[in-house]
């Protein structure tokens, strides 16, 4: 386990440099001067554009702005935006947001797409295992804005029983249609991730050996079929909840929910680079950290995975 | 039944005993020994064993009557077993033995009502204590599972939960069956396993089955289908997957344990000598019928059904001979004399010169020092051109690295490989390709080994390709060419592997070897997955090549039966080291290691007279 924790740890430096990297270079490819488009229609003087463009290190050559901005990062700045704002405040105020509609769509579509598959995979073809496949395939077919814009209008507009427009009241109860609509699409790789691993389990050698041994139908299913079934799915659930973590640009539009996605969609249409690669690069990490959290998961389910195996 | 506490079964009594060290490197614990516990748990329990189960010994405990059983399909209704017929008396042991797909696994399972979910019983009955169970709800087959009737699988590495501790899954059975609860079925399970012949069994039942072996997976097993004490056990394939010497153990173990608890046995087995050594009655089975059953040394010695008779035949464990190719007569033809001589022929094909091979096994962190592990240890032979030299171990034993670096893929850490008196260690990548072509492998696995999206005829015109023949005419006269040598159509190009039986798949594999015209195949346990009969056909293909081609074959095995039909001059490999090297039939008569002996022992049913074998 020390060896593969250590190495995974080491990968991290390569991928935080590379990611930083990349970002950096695609924002300065950008066309467009972001500082020339601050004034909007009245445009800042040349004295007050070349002040600017010092302030924030625009008028250095692109390698030179990189290394200054690693330097930033290495004593914990992460910059400011044109506004004048530490980015670090933005972040602070968006991640919190984040997590609570990943956190939701994470928990329905776990809850949701496990008991569906299970419901499904143990009664292979019946019309509920027909009915069950359909709706993931359209769920996953339509774009995740038609569902959204769908749900917002049915349940908000018509019906009353939500929230339109979230804006600064970000509270379960508001995020709880946001949230299913932003696991939509995972709840349809979960019901038939599940569906599959339940079908092939139940045919294993061990599942008829326990049968053998006069276990009861329901225990046989719980404790044979279920746990043995449910691995790669939980490993399915980890990866995605890193990708959720990482913001909902589509979903928080609608919505208008203040997350991380929101902001960064917001810091693109800007130009503001610094405030895009570190949000970029705080998702990168998020991710690295939340997959490395995963495979140890992973062990901790299966007593066979042994990173360190003796071969 | 149930678990009475007052009644000493096999139990604490010897739990306590100290444990013997058991001589065996692997943990396994020797027969005797267990027979030797039995019997004087049986002495202090002193009752017999129709007592145990209060069932008549004169009336039959199963009785299965024209038993059909269908499988629904896409491709409609197919019969898997038709009319099939057995009895058996409380205590007996009865075999069912035939070829895979002859419907004897089938048969089995419709017994415990654990056919799979497409098949159904369509005619007939299965009358286990007077009442049918195929025609009894699922209630009450759940009832009689386990503590009626218990199962021991085939396969030790499939049929454990890998994600439950072995103590928790025996336990299971415990519980369920209500024999004991909580804490004393904590107890019970520790103590089965002690009986099962399992060493340190209190440690042991807090282990996952991916830490046991497949010895100790096949005891868990054993333990697990006993625990409940049912009157009749299915035992399918109980060591087919293990190796000889394990093998015989678990069986002289499974054997004392039934005898002494009374408990009647069902075994399915494809290997007849197994099968006549152990059951009193057997039941030949093959294209889902019966064919033929009576007491099994009467069928033995004079089989009436053709198949059986070529059952017989075939049965490695039964026969002693060195098979004879009726092409040539290996006495008067010296070897090297068909083949157009080429440059730098040598009578000593290959020269392995104190081959050693290390591997460094890492630590379990970064501070831990890596372990060096010898797998092989100062293993020296020499194979003359034309003849066979077969390599016998254990799994573990090294044999099949001893064959990789014979090959090449591996370099030795010390010592060398000469082919034709050249040092392949000193050859440079493009004298090795060359070499390659001359020195072939066939493995183990048919299923593994063929690429399932190539058609047949890619499959083996690919090293021709590869070692440019450059047209596909001529390429297309060679595939047809090989295909009839290992005497299958040549229509057979067109198909593609999952359309072909394991021993067809086998032919192709050997085609594709001999496709380059090698002067050496190395056979890493090339007929071990097959059915015995399909076994004896590529055993009998693999002789004629050999004389037809002046062929030389490394044999690698760990059925020593095997190598008497096809080695002639046979080494014994443990851990590393050769432990006996000589004339294949000197071996077999005057084993001289302790460990060679063993081996032989364990051939199950070599010591049954046939009629007719001069044995």
């Amino acid at each position: 386990m020390a060896w593969y924790v250590l190495r995974r740890v080491l990968q991290m430096i390569p991928v935080f440099f590379g990611a930083t990297f990349l970002v950096y270079f695609l924002v300065f490819s950008m066309p467009g001067d972001p500082i020339a488009a601050l004034g909007g229609n009245k445009p800042l003087s040349p004295a007050v554009q070349d002040r600017l463009r010092a302030e924030y290190n625009l008028d250095e050559p692109f390698i030179v702005q990189y290394l200054l901005y690693l330097q930033g990062l290495a004593q914990g700045d992460f910059g400011t935006t044109f506004a004048g704002r530490p980015v670090i405040d933005d972040i602070r105020r968006a991640f919190p947001v984040t997590a609570r509609l990943a956190l939701v769509a994470i928990v329905f579509e776990a809850v949701f797409g496990i008991i569906a598959g299970v419901i499904s995979g143990l009664r292979k073809g019946t019309w509920i295992d027909s009915t069950l496949l359909v709706t993931s395939i359209l769920v996953i077919a339509v774009p995740t804005f038609v569902i959204g814009f769908v749900a917002q209008f049915v349940f908000g507009v018509k019906l009353g029983l939500v929230t339109i427009n979230v804006g600064a009241n970000v509270t379960w109860m508001n995020l709880l249609l946001p949230g299913m609509v932003l696991g939509a699409v995972s709840f349809a790789y979960v019901l038939r991730l599940t569906r599959t691993q339940i079908t092939e389990t139940m045919t294993a050698d061990h599942v008829r050996t326990a049968t053998a041994k006069g276990l009861s139908r329901p225990r046989v299913i719980t404790v044979h079929i279920l746990r043995n079934s449910l691995i790669p799915v939980v490993t399915f659930l980890g990866v995605d909840l890193g990708q959720l973590m990482g913001g909902a640009i589509v979903t928080e539009g609608i919505f208008n929910i203040p997350g991380l996605g929101f902001n960064l969609f917001d810091a693109i249409q800007r130009g503001e680079s610094t405030k895009m690669v570190s949000m970029v690069t705080l998702l990168v990490i998020i991710f690295i950290i939340s997959n490395l959290l995963i495979d140890l998961l992973y062990a901790l389910l299966d007593p066979r995975i042994r990173y360190d195996a003796r071969k | 039944m149930s678990y009475d506490p007052n009644f000493p079964h096999a139990s604490s009594e010897y739990a306590e005993e100290p444990t013997t060290e058991p001589t065996d490197p692997r943990d396994e614990d020797s027969a005797e020994e267990a027979q030797e516990r039995l019997s004087q748990v049986h002495a202090t329990a002193g009752g017999t064993s129709g007592a145990v189960h209060g069932w008549d010994p004169d009336r039959p405990l199963l009785e299965v009557t024209d038993l059909d059983i269908t499988f629904t399909t896409s491709g409609g209704e197919v019969p898997a077993v038709r009319g099939a017929n057995l009895t058996v008396y409380p205590g007996q042991t009865v075999a069912i033995v035939g070829e895979s797909g002859s419907g004897k696994t089938t048969t089995a399972m419709s017994v415990a009502g654990l056919l799979a979910s497409n098949g159904r019983v369509s005619g007939g009955s299965i009358v286990f204590q007077d009442e049918d169970v195929s025609k009894a709800s699922g209630k009450r087959i759940r009832q009689l599972r386990g503590d009626e009737i218990g199962m021991v699988p085939q396969d030790p590495m499939s049929n454990l939960n890998p994600l439950w501790k072995i103590g928790f899954q025996i336990k299971e059975s415990l519980t369920a069956n209500k024999v004991a609860k909580g804490k004393a079925a904590d107890k019970r399970v520790v103590e089965l396993l002690e009986e099962a012949g399992l060493p340190d069994a209190a440690r042991r039942a807090k282990q996952y089955p991916h830490e046991f072996s497949g010895g100790m997976r096949q005891r868990a097993l054993i333990a697990m289908g006993l625990a409940a004490r049912p009157s009749l056990l299915i035992a399918d394939e109980p060591t087919s997957a293990l190796d000889v010497t394990v093998q015989r153990q678990i069986l002289d173990h499974l054997d004392v344990l039934t005898g002494q608890l009374g408990i009647a046995v069902l075994l399915i087995t494809h290997d007849l000598g197994l099968a006549a050594e152990r059951a009193q009655h057997l039941v030949v089975m093959y294209r889902g019928q019966v064919v033929e059953s009576g007491p099994a040394l009467e069928i033995l010695q004079n089989p009436q059904h053709p198949y059986t008779q070529r059952l017989i035949a075939a049965a490695p464990s039964l026969s002693s001979q060195r098979m004879v190719s009726s092409l040539h007569n290996r006495d008067e033809e010296p070897a090297g004399g068909r083949q157009p001589a080429r440059a730098g022929r040598t009578d000593d094909v290959i020269v392995a010169e104190n081959l050693t091979r290390v591997f460094d096994i890492r630590g379990g962190a970064p501070w831990v020092k890596a372990a060096p592990f010898t797998a092989v240890d100062d293993v020296s032979f020499t194979l003359k051109r034309g003849t066979t030299l077969g390599i016998v171990g254990e799994s573990g034993s090294g044999k099949s690295t001893v064959a990789q670096m014979v090959l090449g893929l591996l370099p030795p850490t010390s010592g060398r490989v000469l082919f034709e008196g050249q040092d392949i260690g000193e050859k440079s990548k493009q004298e090795l390709f060359a070499l390659r072509r001359l020195m072939q492998p066939v493995f183990q696995n048919p299923y593994g080994s063929i690429d399932p999206t190539y058609s047949i005829f890619r499959t083996i015109e690919e090293p021709l390709r590869l070692h440019g023949t450059r047209s596909r005419s001529e390429r297309e006269i060679r595939v047809r060419e090989l295909l009839d040598q290992v005497a299958l159509p040549a229509a057979t190009m067109q198909r593609y592997p999952n359309e072909l039986s394991g021993g067809q798949r086998q032919r192709i594999a050997v085609a594709r070897a001999l496709a380059l015209r090698p002067e050496v195949l190395v056979l890493d346990e090339a007929v071990s997955a097959l059915d015995v009969l399909v076994q004896d056909q590529v055993l009998a293909l693999l002789n004629d090549l050999q004389a037809e081609l002046d062929l030389s074959y490394v044999f690698i095995t760990h059925d020593l039966a095997v190598v008497r039909q096809i080695a002639d001059r046979t080494m014994v490999m443990e851990t590393g080291r050769v432990v006996e090297h000589g004339a294949t039939e000197e071996v077999f008569r005057s084993p001289q290691q302790e460990y060679t002996r063993r081996l032989l022992d364990a051939i199950p049913g070599g010591s049954i007279p046939l009629a007719g074998s001069g044995r």
